[in-house]
């Protein structure tokens, strides 16, 4: 028997008003966990996404949707953009590293990738296993991705066979005749890249073959733009067998030509075994196959990101893809901070709302512990006649404000952390954030030491009453 | 030896004195009747010598010690060690179970708690089967015998009780009456039975007569 035993028996003896007042507090801390471990965690994340990566650029349209689908891999790209006109911006004196994306397929709701190595370099990642690509339809796995699973749930490992399915969701129709043999695993970045399944430009390319219409269409500008960049590299071109390498192609991707282009001009030189695996892909000679005399109409892209090579760029590059091109180019850093701004909105409500349920926490808390005073002030009065101290009846009060309150905060900061695992693990939308409960988040000391200062705070006067407590007159009053 | 003494006590609530007492000596082990009609000012004297109203004049000492001298938290250790206090409520502590009520006792007057002293209490007092139930649970006289044995536990030297049988039959009245007398002589406590029961009266010799607010031993 002691202040501590006495005060929870007190507690218990108004069991229903005690857990109301700590589930109100819980809910009201757990909330801001969740706000804190959420915004901590996407902040964290679209720093490290975007890091190095000064412009998008895609298709128009909406600026944030094109750094949504091409940094975080989160929206629908905005659309595609000429692969020559890319290759040409690519070369412009400005830009010091252009990786391209061609986005499409998904592989259970993970990205398909085709881009270059120079993509696993960006992002810093490193192999866990295997190797890069270095033909087509060969397919290197973040590790998130690949933990996700192989047959029966095992993680993936080498030499596994991946099918995409068309569209970037769920769902969409099966590319069974493309196969995606799995040459490399990455390793845990705890970036974008985790999420995502990398193949070469030319994959993508293979498994969407064009429509006849796109392929046809030399007279467009995005067509006409290309000629002069595919000159650009006009020996190596010459170079390839191109007569083998486009009868081998279906008519469909009449447009191989880019492609050999991009190919020799950023690959050539890890894997020249390239065109036999085209050569021996599915889709038969197609006689009347003409890429070789024409250049590389429509050939696509969904985005390219750029670095840099000096703070000039900034200035000028944005301002002359929008203008001089049919492209759009979109800063992440600006992006980021106006979606900061858009889910700011969401993200203060809640704040509101959390503090709302904090302080009425607080206030039930003291409500509580006050009505119940004067039903409790013959108790009071008889543990002073027993040989109580003042201070020990306020230290009574106080310890009960004080046990709620923890108890409160332990099972909010717990619920909080538990939340935003589940919405992690269970909200579509933001498991694609790679957010977990398993972390803390820098202020979530603060919480407990704010749950405690309402504890105190609320039975502060309750405790000073009960300090002040005439034991005579209660007593008197039988 | 004297365990309480009183002298030129006199308390006024404003203007209106409410009780006085020019001098009053219990020995160790005494019982006493301290008899008036209600509002005579019985429970004002009795809180006065449990050292739980500071009177306006006068001295009372218990075992030696003068309350007026004693102030805040040594006043009330003083009083958890020394005087036992059966109220006319009792006043059990009702979220704790019979044996947690004793052992409150102990805790408040800052003394080793000892389970054992109060289960032999409550045996004492025909409770042990009652021991983990809460005071409401049981009847009117057996809560008041957890409250005298609660009283009773820290050995005070003085015991005051505040009407202790106004809310009981005849017989149970004699009962009650029975087992303070019996339980403040085993512990050699001096008694003050505060009362306007005209049954207790042929119980107990030495009486003070509170009228008017003057108190006179007789």
């Amino acid at each position: 028997m002691n202040l501590f035993t006495l005060a929870i028996a007190y507690l218990r003896s108004r069991l229903l008003a005690s857990v109301l007042q700590v589930l109100l507090l819980a809910i009201g801390l757990a909330a801001i966990v969740v706000m804190l471990l959420v915004s901590t965690q996407l902040a964290d994340r679209v720093e490290r996404d975007t890091r190095g990566i000064d412009l998008v650029v895609g298709a128009k349209g909406s600026p944030l949707q094109l750094v949504l689908s091409s940094v975080f891999h989160v929206d629908s790209p905005t659309g595609n953009i000429p692969y020559a006109e890319a290759m040409k911006l690519s070369r412009h004196p400005l830009v010091k590293k252009a990786i391209p994306l061609a986005l499409g397929d998904t592989w259970r709701g993970y990205r398909i990738v085709g881009t270059e190595h120079a993509l696993v370099e960006h992002y810093g990642a490193s192999l866990a296993t295997g190797r890069l690509w270095s033909a087509q339809m060969q397919a290197v796995v973040g590790a998130e991705a690949a933990r996700a699973g192989g047959a029966g749930g095992a993680p993936l490992k080498l030499g596994d066979t991946i099918i995409g399915s068309h569209g970037l969701v769920d769902g969409g129709e099966a590319h069974d005749e493309h196969p995606y043999e799995v040459v490399g695993i990455l390793a845990p970045t705890g970036g974008v890249i985790d999420r995502l399944v990398l193949v070469s430009v030319e994959t993508v390319w293979d498994v969407h073959p064009l429509p006849p219409a796109a392929a046809a269409a030399p007279g467009s500008p995005a067509a006409a733009a290309p000629v002069p960049a595919a000159g650009a590299a006009p020996a190596r071109d010459d170079g390839h067998g191109h007569a083998g390498h486009s009868h081998a192609r279906p008519a469909a991707k009449a447009g191989a030509k880019p492609h050999s282009h991009s190919h020799s001009h950023s690959h050539a030189h890890d894997h020249p075994h390239d065109d036999a695996a085209v050569a021996g892909s599915p889709g038969g000679d197609v006689a009347g196959a003409d890429g070789s005399t024409k250049p590389a109409p429509g050939r696509e892209l969904t985005a390219l990101l750029i670095q840099y090579s000096s703070p000039m760029a900034a200035a000028q590059l944005p301002r002359l893809v929008n203008s001089a091109t049919a492209m759009q180019a979109a800063s992440p850093a600006a992006e980021s901070v106006r979606l900061n701004r858009l889910v700011g909105v969401g993200v203060e409500t809640l704040r509101v709302f959390a503090w709302v349920l904090l302080v009425a926490a607080g206030l039930a808390l003291f409500i509580s512990l006050y009505g119940a005073l004067s039903e409790r002030s013959r108790d009071l009065a008889m543990l002073r006649v027993l040989g109580a101290r003042r201070g020990s009846l306020l230290l009574l009060l106080l310890l009960e404000g004080l046990l709620l309150c923890a108890a409160g905060g332990a099972i909010g900061l717990l619920a909080g952390h538990a939340l935003t695992e589940w919405l992690g693990r269970s909200v579509p939308a933001l498991s694609q954030w790679a957010l977990t409960g398993w972390t803390f988040a820098p202020g979530e000391g603060w919480l407990v030491a704010l749950a405690l200062l309402i504890g105190a705070f609320a039975s502060m006067l309750p405790a000073v009453l009960a300090y002040r407590t005439d034991i005579a007159k209660v007593l008197a009053r039988g | 030896m004297t365990v309480l003494e009183v002298n030129a006590l006199s308390h006024r609530y404003g203007n209106a004195t409410v009780v006085e007492m020019p001098a009053w000596s219990v020995a160790a082990g005494e019982p006493w009747l301290l008899l008036g009609a209600s509002g005579s000012g019985k429970t004002t004297l009795l809180h006065c010598l449990a050292g739980i109203l500071v009177p306006t004049q006068g001295s009372v000492k218990v075992g030696g010690t003068e309350l007026g001298s004693l102030h805040g938290s040594a006043l009330d250790r003083f009083r958890g060690r020394h005087i036992g206090l059966l109220p006319q409520r009792l006043h059990l502590i009702d979220c704790l179970n019979v044996i947690d009520n004793l052992l409150l006792a102990q805790y408040a007057a800052g003394l080793p708690r000892d389970a054992a002293a109060a289960r032999g209490a409550l045996e004492a007092l025909g409770l042990a089967g009652r021991a983990h139930e809460r005071p409401h649970r049981l009847s009117f006289g057996q809560q008041q015998r957890v409250a005298l044995a609660r009283a009773l536990i820290n050995r005070p030297t003085l015991v005051l009780a505040d009407e202790p049988t106004s809310n009981l039959d005849d017989g149970n009245c004699a009962a009650a009456l029975d087992l303070l007398l019996d339980q403040a002589g085993r512990s050699g406590a001096a008694l003050v039975i505060a009362t306007h029961d005209q049954r207790v009266k042929g119980r107990i010799e030495r009486r003070v007569e509170l009228t008017g607010g003057m108190a006179v031993p007789a």
